[in-house]
């Protein structure tokens, strides 16, 4: 089955979830809602002519500004079986910045929504340990929003020596820290 | 002497790490003891995060490239050649013959080093150390071999978006050669010194056992879940550069233990060995670095095949009185908002890049799956209800880089 009837599939099956199929370079991501995700993902997985048992990816994107939805959770599964690929993304707006978790029908999200939620903040229900993973336990703020800044923001407060550098550096390089 | 009825006993909470020689890297994990046994495992990451997706989205995709290097230290050419491999899908790049073939036998020296670091470093763990400076002595002709491409010996930076940095010359592909020659019999030294030893028979068969079904469900890649019994190996479910012109075998385990992991990885060698043999015999000629790969052109030279030049117009004698016609607008670097997933097989699973694009030439999303992360996933998983030595022999056989895991 060529991922592009897959796509029809699942819109047949759930025609007012689907908001967009799009197809590029070959590999087709499916939009959709959040609010019945978890039946999209058991279909996706249970049904025998699909069995996409393979979680490759999970992450999130946040579209600030530029869609009006700003947030979506990403989902790349692959069948082993069949070999074939299929993108889901699920909308997440930023007021109700939570969707379910998918953890019982891929074990292996577990670290994927736990990176998702230190990273963008979004919250996934039914998660057993949701804590944040890679930044430390009291971090402030969500790194990879588009509304956080790529250098830090502290000014005269930062850290000495990181400034002594930069300043060094403004003097010999004609170097500009972007 | 009384006997001493309904001793009460209680479990011991025992940090390891981070700062711990067996565990890779800066893992840390916090045991919960009942005497030998232990009860929870939770593992701790995160140490060495160094915000590489935050940075990539800063960056244009050439600039971006390096960072890649400092992911999986180990094998730093096959995050290069992953990540090449997905710029390329994104921009539409087409790759010359002659790359895509050094860049599979880069990548195929670049499994062979990470599995020999990986077989010293997860024996010493075992104690067996013999193995450990038998390894030592033979990575260093591939970093020799990287050498003699590129000048660097760990952080290579050597496939370039379109291709590579430079031409393989002569005296790399005779040298290549030899060490096809001679690595087979090298592959039977390691086995030697431990397939048939008894302690690491006893450490390692019956270890960490997970089921095919189970290892799918948790996204295991790569040799780790290959020894389950999967036969999942992207190299032939979605071949890139030059693997689907040669002629490989996928080894796969049976019982899905420590052991099974470790034949496979022996028996990848000898894989990969044949498929550097191959593609050094079928190497093509041509050039190096396609005409339309962006970025710093460092390739000057026969090394970039130069753009077909444009057809020469007379021009019409009416069209001379008539105005310039206005500039055209410059090209978007990328398609908008358009995404691609590309897997690649690196040495320990599957490294993939996923990236948005918004035609400015830096992607809008830089997202990175590494397979370490997921493989220290399972760790409680694996080690919950074994015995505290036995979690030593399961960080080894999943075989992570921390530098991968925390990006």
């Amino acid at each position: 089955m060529e991922p592009m009837e897959i796509a029809e599939l699942i819109k047949g099956k759930f025609p007012s979830e689907v908001k967009d199929v799009v197809e590029f370079r070959g590999q087709v991501s499916v939009l959709i809602k959040k609010d019945r995700l978890l039946e999209i993902m058991k279909y996706l997985h249970k049904t025998p002519e699909l069995y996409f048992d393979y979680l490759a990816d999970l992450t999130g994107a946040d579209y600030m500004g530029k869609k009006e939805v700003r947030f979506e959770v990403v989902y790349n599964l692959l069948s082993i079986k069949y070999n074939k690929a299929i993108r889901i993304k699920a909308e997440v707006p930023e007021d109700d910045c939570t969707i379910d978790s998918v953890i019982g029908i891929w074990i292996g999200a577990d670290w994927h929504e736990r990176e998702c939620y230190d990273m963008f903040g979004i919250t996934f229900k039914g998660h057993p340990d949701l804590r944040r993973i890679l930044m430390p336990e009291d971090w402030e703020g969500y790194p990879l929003r588009k509304d956080y800044p790529l250098k830090s923001d502290l000014g005269e407060k930062e850290w000495k020596p990181y400034l002594e550098v930069i300043e060094i550096g403004k003097k010999n390089l004609a170097y500009e820290v972007r | 002497m009384a006997v001493i009825k309904d001793l009460k006993t209680k479990t011991l909470s025992v940090n390891m790490g981070p700062q711990h020689p067996a565990t890779h890297g800066v893992l840390r994990l916090v045991l919960e003891l009942d005497g030998e046994t232990v009860v929870k495992c939770k593992p701790y990451v995160g140490y060495l995060h160094r915000g590489t997706e935050k940075l990539g989205e800063n960056k244009t995709y050439p600039m971006a490239l390096p960072l890649t290097d400092r992911l999986d230290y180990v094998s730093s050419m096959s995050n290069n050649i992953g990540y090449c491999v997905a710029v390329e899908k994104l921009l539409g790049i087409e790759v010359p013959e002659r790359a895509k073939y050094i860049r599979t036998i880069m990548g195929e020296l670049t499994r062979i080093a990470n599995h020999i670091v990986w077989i010293a470093t997860h024996a010493l763990d075992i104690g067996a150390m013999t193995v450990f400076l038998y390894s030592m002595r033979d990575r260093e002709w591939i970093l020799e071999l990287y050498e003699m491409a590129c000048g660097a010996r760990l952080t290579v930076t050597y496939p370039r978006i379109g291709g590579v940095r430079a031409d393989v010359d002569q005296e790399f592909l005779d040298h290549c050669y030899k060490f096809t020659e001679e690595f087979p019999k090298l592959i039977e030294q390691y086995e030697t010194l431990i397939d048939q030893n008894r302690i690491w028979l006893q450490r390692t068969k019956g270890i960490g056992v997970l089921t095919a079904e189970e290892a799918v469900n948790w996204g295991l890649t790569g040799p780790t879940l290959r020894g389950s019994g999967v036969p999942y190996d992207i190299r032939k479910f979605a071949p890139y550069d030059a693997y689907d012109q040669v002629e490989f075998e996928v080894p796969i385990g049976k019982v899905g233990d420590v052991y099974d992991r470790y034949r496979c990885r022996m028996e990848e060698f000898r894989q990969s060995n044949s498929i550097i043999r191959q593609c050094l015999e079928k190497l093509p000629g041509g050039y190096v670095l396609a005409s339309d790969a962006p970025g710093y052109d460092l390739a000057a030279g026969p090394r970039k095949k130069p753009a077909p030049p444009a057809p020469k117009v007379e021009p019409a004698p009416e069209a001379a009185a008539q105005p310039a016609a206005p500039p055209t607008p410059p090209q978007p670097a990328g398609p908008e908002f358009e995404e691609v997933y590309v897997a690649t097989e690196v040495p320990k699973g599957e490294l993939g890049f996923y990236f948005i694009s918004d035609g400015t030439g830096k992607p809008y999303r830089m997202r990175i799956r590494s397979p370490s992360y997921i493989h220290a996933s399972v760790l409680p998983r694996m080690c919950e209800g074994s015995l505290v030595a036995d979690v030593i022999a399961n960080i080894g056989t999943i075989d992570i880089v921390l530098g991968e895991c925390d990006r």
